[in-house]
């Protein structure tokens, strides 16, 4: 057995002779291994320089990534090889210290605590807890400021949309829907006329039209009135988590929610069918006035989309 | 003349010290801070040499590329929910509008020079940060490095964690983009699920009624600042205690639990460590050069009304989306109030039980062993079957979680109905954790049994005897695979076993 095969025991750094075995590399052959890592830093080298010339001359950003990534990454294996093979093989050791100190000096520690800060609390208890409660009502105090002026309080917008009597179905250009635009099987995004536009016309009053055959549709009770010719809406805002259902399944006539796949069945009263989704999507009550257009009863008669506390 | 050169150089180095102009500069430094003890005993640090404790420098590293490129990206993203008009390099959105978040997101993948690598070297150093993440604490958990006295520093990884999954969460929220949008408009419908107080929580994080305009900004601030601030402190401190406290070490050769035995920090690990820290640079940007990841010029702005089909999360949110998916729609109506359990179980409850329970594990394991013995040599796996089963069932729980969420994707690839998958996800959830656990203590116990496991192979050295005979006759095993057994001494005994009393010969003493 060879001088570098011999088996080696951990040994401490200090004190090591420099021509201890411990110190010499791990390589059996130090000089082909230096020139791999050579040929590493040389590729890495050239390749960060392309990095350069690549950013310079604009070129596709994944030439970009390929020479910066391939620069890197040729310096980091050359680097690591140089650390493991040409370095001090060791192995080498290190006592580990007991981190507990001795009993004497915890008990000074501990003392200096709780004799020296607990006397003078309990000679002055009285302004210990002023100051204690003083500091707490600022605490409570501190935090009004920061939490009310966040935000607003919700008062009733969770239970409002913009619907209201009369307000025209318009689609998402602001086109006033009319009662000959849809045919059977047909659905479109609707919106309170003038809220298309908005931030909150998009997420609180957005509704599905769909025009139902009505052979197969099943009128719920108090709701006989509320679609007209087959034009039935519903909130487009899952009750799950308030996603839009976005799918509709028309062979099924289900509306799905693509984000965690709750379905309503569009032929009884938007009824979760399957999924996570507890409540039935409310429904818009719809007329058709004299001039043929689509327009709204009333507003929806409960609160749109996902559960909260408040909700009756 | 070469006589007076020699002699002035040697005359000169006489002048500089043993050492030189760096043992000089050192000697200024030592005078002013007294660094030199300190610094010699940080340079002779050892560091155990093992495979998996390159999990954490991963982590580390990976965080260096998030906070490079993420300060990349703050020259160039604008974060506001003000409306323009786009008008830039990506022609197919030319005249929309769209907000300045959005739009300033796409400007930075198109008209920034090298934009587009830097934003995707973000996302993908993130993705690479939680993994890393999360199998180096399994590395942790399984080899048994969060017992005493290192239970402080497990409790910061858990919080690190939690952190981590955060701020990817409000990074991915920024670009203000159909998909991150949908993951807003879910994470307020979570906020608002929490009873009593949800409403004006939801208000109060989010500036109102969903969306508003006041998220983007907060998220903002939050992502590049606040959170980050938090995780540099942790970070800081995770690796004080790493200092503080020494590594651990599998047991083996002259390993005890009073040393440590590896290499120097200098120079050795400082080069390994240094050449790992361009490797993880060198991956991530080769992997952000060809792999594609949150094209949001292909989801399009965010507009409340429209959504895509199959789009995910990043990974690490995947576990709670399936949740989400898989839960029963059980929600409770009554009193005037609605407490909408279909969310706030899966969403909030659940994964509060999980972190509790990654938290408290130190703590119940400690109970249940009584063991309060300091640790610094790791365990094999498979020496503790009851952790290891534990461990392995949790993360089955949360792989098949993981695996709900992609519900429809199953169902349109194998082109079984979605309700099917479903009713399959929901059963294999509660299964799988059940049946993985005992299957991995008897893998562990039957491991334990094999001899030599987890070792490398020696020959056997076959003779034939006079008669014809063949005898193999095993090789003692290498000599780095030695004493890798665990110390009796270091097991604490579970059953504790009575004293006999003495017994009176014939009287048989009954309590009452």
């Amino acid at each position: 057995m060879s001088e570098r095969e011999e088996h080696r025991a951990p040994v401490s750094l200090s004190g090591l002779s420099e021509n201890d075995p411990h110190l010499l590399p791990l390589a059996k052959n130090p000089k082909t291994v230096e020139g791999v890592i050579a040929v590493n830093f040389v590729l890495g080298t050239l390749l960060t320089a392309a990095f350069g010339a690549c950013y310079w001359i604009n070129a596709k950003p994944w030439t970009l990534g390929a020479t910066l990534g391939g620069g890197l990454f040729f310096f980091g294996v050359g680097l690591v090889a140089w650390g493991k093979y040409l370095m001090p093989r060791g192995p080498f050791v290190e006592e580990r210290h007991t981190l507990a100190n001795s009993e004497a000096d915890r008990d000074a520690f501990a003392a200096a605590i709780v004799e020296r800060g607990g006397n003078v609390m309990k000679r002055r208890k009285m302004l210990g807890g002023i100051l204690a409660g003083g500091l707490g009502i600022f605490g409570v105090v501190a935090m009004f400021p920061v939490l009310r002026s966040l935000g607003p309080v919700p008062k009733g917008t969770l239970f409002h949309t913009d619907w209201r009597k009369g307000s025209y179905v318009v689609d998402q250009t602001g086109r006033r829907v009319s009662a000959g635009d849809l045919a059977v099987g047909s659905i479109v995004t609707v919106f309170p006329e003038g809220t298309e536009n908005t931030d909150r016309g998009q997420v609180v009053d957005q509704t599905v039209l769909i025009r139902v055959s009505n052979q197969k549709f099943t009128t719920q009770k108090g709701r006989e009135s509320w679609a007209p010719l087959g034009y039935v809406a519903y909130s487009k805002l899952c009750t799950h988590l308030g996603c839009p259902v976005g799918l509709y399944e028309q062979q099924l006539q289900l509306l799905v929610c693509p984000c965690h796949q709750s379905m309503f069945n569009v032929n009884n009263g938007a009824v979760p069918q399957f999924g996570p989704a507890p409540r039935p999507l409310p429904q818009l009550p719809l007329y058709i006035d004299s001039a043929g257009f689509l327009r709204a009863q009333a507003d929806y008669n409960q609160p749109v989309g996902p559960g909260f506390w408040e909700r009756a | 003349m070469s006589e007076i050169t020699a002699t002035n150089k040697r005359a000169r180095r006489k002048a500089e010290g043993r050492y030189g102009k760096v043992g000089k500069a050192l000697n200024e430094l030592d005078d002013r801070l007294g660094v030199a003890k300190g610094g010699r005993t940080f340079m002779d640090k050892i560091f155990p040499d093992h495979w998996s404790f390159m999990l954490g420098e991963i982590v580390l590293y990976s965080f260096v590329i998030l906070m490079v490129t993420g300060v990349f990206l703050t020259f160039y993203f604008i974060p506001s929910s003000a409306i323009v008009t786009y008008h830039g390099a990506y022609l197919p959105l030319d005249g929309q509008k769209v907000t300045q978040a959005f739009s300033s997101t796409v400007n930075i993948s198109f008209a920034v020079r090298g934009g587009l690598l830097m934003r995707q070297m973000h996302h993908w150093a993130c993705d690479i940060f939680v993994g890393a993440m999360v199998v180096h604490m399994a590395r942790v958990f399984f080899t048994g490095a969060f017992r005493k006295p290192r239970e402080l520093n497990w409790n910061i990884g858990v919080t690190l964690l939690t952190l981590a999954i955060t701020n990817g969460f409000l990074g991915y929220s920024l670009p203000d983009d159909l998909v991150s949008g949908t993951g807003i408009r879910i994470a307020y419908s979570i906020v608002l699920s929490i009873p009593f107080v949800g409403t004006y929580l939801a208000f109060f994080i989010f500036g109102g009624n969903f969306p508003g305009t006041s998220t983007i900004p907060r998220f903002y601030i939050l992502h590049c600042l606040i959170v980050p601030l938090i995780i540099i402190g942790l970070v800081g401190a995770h690796l004080f205690l790493l200092v503080r406290q020494k590594h651990t070490q599998f047991p083996g050769e002259g390993r005890t639990e009073k040393n440590v035995v590896g290499s120097p920090m200098f120079p050795v690990f400082m080069a390994k460590t240094t050449g790992f820290l361009f490797i993880v640079g060198g991956f991530t940007a080769l992997l952000s050069a060809f792999a594609q990841i949150n094209p949001i010029w292909q989801f399009g702005p965010y507009d409340a009304s429209r959504i895509s089909y199959a789009v995910q999360p990043d990974w690490y949110m995947g576990f709670l989306d399936g949740a989400l998916r898989i839960w029963p729609s059980w929600s409770f109506h009554s009193f005037g109030h609605t407490i909408p359990f279909e969310v706030l179980v899966p969403a909030l409850i659940l994964p509060g039980i999980i972190f509790t329970l990654a938290a408290a594990w130190p703590i119940i394991e400690r109970l249940y062993t009584k063991d309060n013995e300091i640790h610094h040599l790791l365990d094999r796996p498979s020496d503790r079957p009851k952790r290891t089963a534990a461990g392995v069932s949790v993360l089955a729980f949360v792989t098949m979680l993981f695996i709900a969420s992609s519900t429809d994707v199953i169902a349109n690839f194998f082109h079984i109905s979605l309700n099917t998958v479903l009713w399959l996800m929901r059963v294999t959830t509660i299964l799988v954790p059940i049946i993985v656990y005992p299957i991995t203590y008897k893998i562990c116990k039957e491991m334990q049994a094999v001899h030599g496991a987890g070792k490398r192979k020696t020959p056997n050295i076959v003779s034939r005897t006079v008669e014809g005979e063949y005898v193999a006759t095993p090789t003692p095993a290498y000599q780095d695979d030695r004493g890798h057994d665990l110390e009796a001494t270091a097991v604490p005994t579970f059953i504790e076993v009575e004293p006999e009393e003495p017994n009176e010969g014939g009287v048989r003493t009954v309590d009452r």
